[in-house]
């Protein structure tokens, strides 16, 4: 084996005393392919889904390439069936980014209040068994969302388990109505992005120096309020990364709102995905659905990044 | 014997919530598992051990469709996979091993801006793209938007294994004259393969779990798994979908079980 390796390169380091790296000269090169697939299969995408917006809908699924405001005019103003009206505000689709909106929040609020207390805990575990939860909890976030989503939708059904269980233990005459609630789109999302909520907090916990704990018990501060003022701000960045990562994905989510909050819980997920079904579709209005809740995640990221580095300036 | 400090750290009840999260995420997948041996075409009632819907789930009359949406996804999901690995390896080390260069913060945001566009924004920005240059919808579009999604789920065991390897192994194989090229695949590439298969095994794992944007970028006709039960759950969550779910909750369950002891593997070799 020896035989076959000519050595034929340069000394790692140079007369003048600098290092070479392996990758001198290549460094271009070998980031190439990641920039050509993400600019061209993502970038340009997003930058034509915006000219979209801005253009006029043709009735055979499609577009007219003629600028129009009319897509970002049809989401807030309602102007009469016959577009002759004064212009009034159009509440139904600020109506459903709202309402997402809240169930978002809800959902995030809830992986919080279960989040929390599992990363403690897992934080607080002996070092070997951390691994172990760790794997337990993220496990499910690995199993396809699609069947993880139908699971849950079986368990809560009128005539699922868990009602066919109450109902012959005589614990309740009639089914409790789960399905097709906001209470199943909340617990759907919670079981969707729990896992987000829970390693980042725990990797602050981990990081926190629990000394401070003790030596707030030593100058009488109870448990809960060394909890709520000492633990709490501390790991303040773990908390709102985790409520980050759950609000996103659970802003624009399409499955757990359509398998398990039903036609009455329109969420922003089936609007988007209503406009690019079959031919009665509506792309510029889909686009334009698609930029504004964009923008709205840009926006909470910016404030996120500014936070942070005010955080990070103001700690050294 | 508990002592102090232990007992500072301890807060009632949460034992007992961490338990209760344990509960809610595997419930409903146990629940599916068991029902999924049900002998009986109503899904609710109980009725003994079989593995009847197993069977109807390779030969019953939807078999032809899900053995054709399967060979689909793990078509999809291998190729998606190898190449956003690929292209994921070469990032890391431009990223890890290179200089500072213009643009080094911009190109992060860029391989992880995958991650922070919601899910059915790529998928409408894919479908306008693809729909706009005339793109033939099918197996190759969705491949391709399946990379763009994979590489920052590859890049991220990668990137963290090359961080942990110190780069005194290649200054010394250049110090004897290796090559570049013969130092990559001599002392980095062995040394990076844990990080490299378990990037691998996320990137299968995510490309094959994909619903959303296969469902836009998809032609008609074409089906993977995930869109093939969407459509039958569409019209009742019937015994067979519970038989498939459990079959792949079981390839999951193995897929990440790997992946995880590689990167222990890994970890400990250090």
């Amino acid at each position: 084996m020896a035989g076959i390796i000519k050595p034929t390169g340069k000394p790692a380091k140079l007369a003048d005393g600098t290092q070479t790296s392996i990758v001198d000269g290549r460094q271009h090169l070998l980031l190439l392919p990641a920039w050509l697939i993400i600019g061209v299969l993502l970038v340009i995408p997003v930058l034509l889904m915006l000219t979209y917006s801005f253009l006029v809908q043709d009735f055979r699924g499609g577009v007219i390439w003629e600028f129009s405001l009319e897509a970002y005019d049809q989401f807030f103003f309602d102007r009469g069936l016959f577009g002759d009206e004064p212009p009034s505000i159009e509440w139904t689709y600020i109506g459903i980014f709202w309402r997402s909106f809240v169930q978002a929040l809800l959902a995030m609020i809830f992986c919080f209040l279960i989040g929390f207390p599992t990363a403690y805990f897992i934080a607080t575990r002996p070092q070997k068994s951390r691994a172990f939860w760790l794997f337990l909890v993220t496990i499910p976030y690995w199993v396809n969302l699609l069947i993880r989503t139908v699971s849950m939708k079986f368990l809560i059904r009128d005539n699922g388990p868990i009602n066919t269980w109450l109902l012959s233990g005589g614990i309740i005459d009639e089914p409790i109505g789960m399905i097709n609630t906001g209470f199943a789109i909340q617990l759907g999302l919670f079981y969707s992005y729990l896992p987000f909520m829970v390693l980042p907090i725990y990797a602050s916990i981990e990081r926190y120096n629990f000394a401070l704990s003790e030596a707030a018990a030593d100058l009488y501060s109870s448990r809960w309020m060394t909890l709520f003022k000492i633990v709490i701000p501390s790991v303040r960045p773990g908390i709102i990364a985790g409520c980050i990562l759950v609000f996103i994905p659970s802003l624009g989510a399409f499955l757990a709102p359509d398998l398990l909050g039903g036609a009455k819980n329109f969420m922003i997920g089936s609007l988007v995905e209503e406009q690019f079904k079959g031919q009665a579709g509506d792309w510029p209005f889909g686009a334009a659905v698609s930029m504004i809740l964009l923008s709205i995640i840009m926006v909470i990221l910016l404030f996120y990044a500014r936070a942070q580095n005010r955080q990070n300036d103001g700690g050294h | 014997m508990i002592n102090a400090s232990e007992r500072i750290r301890w807060y009632p009840g949460f034992r007992e919530i961490a338990l209760l999260c344990l509960v809610i995420l595997y419930a409903p997948l146990i629940i599916v598992m068991i029902y999924s041996f049900n002998d009986s075409p109503s899904i609710t009632v109980w009725k003994g051990f079989s593995f009847v819907w197993y069977e109807e789930v390779f030969t019953g009359p939807e078999a032809e469709r899900f053995k054709q949406a399967t060979v689909n996804s793990l078509i999809i999901a291998v190729s998606a996979a190898i190449t956003s690995t690929a292209i994921a390896t070469a990032s890391a080390l431009a990223m890890i091993r290179g200089r500072r260069f213009r643009g080094q913060a911009m190109t992060f945001g860029l391989i992880n801006l995958p991650l922070m566009v919601p899910e059915i924004v790529t998928a409408v920005a894919t479908l306008i793209f693809f729909a706009s240059i005339g793109f033939d919808r099918g197996i190759l579009s969705i491949l391709l938007a399946h990379i763009v999604f994979c590489i920052p789920f590859a890049y991220l065991p990668i990137a963290a294994r090359l961080q942990g390897i110190a780069n005194v192994y290649e200054q010394v194989a250049r110090d004897l004259y290796a090559t570049p090229g013969q130092t990559f695949r001599l002392i980095l590439f062995p040394m990076m393969l844990p990080g490299i298969l378990s990037g691998f095994l996320l990137a299968f794992i995510i490309s094959l779990d994909d619903f959303i944007i296969t469902n836009f970028v998809k032609g008609a006709g074409v089906e993977t798994l995930p869109t093939a039960i969407f459509g039958a759950v569409k019209q009742g969550i019937k015994p067979n979908i519970m038989a498939i779910s459990t079959l792949m909750l079981v390839a999951s369950f193995l897929l990440v079980t790997i992946a995880y002891f590689i990167s222990r593997m890994g970890d400990q070799r250090k």
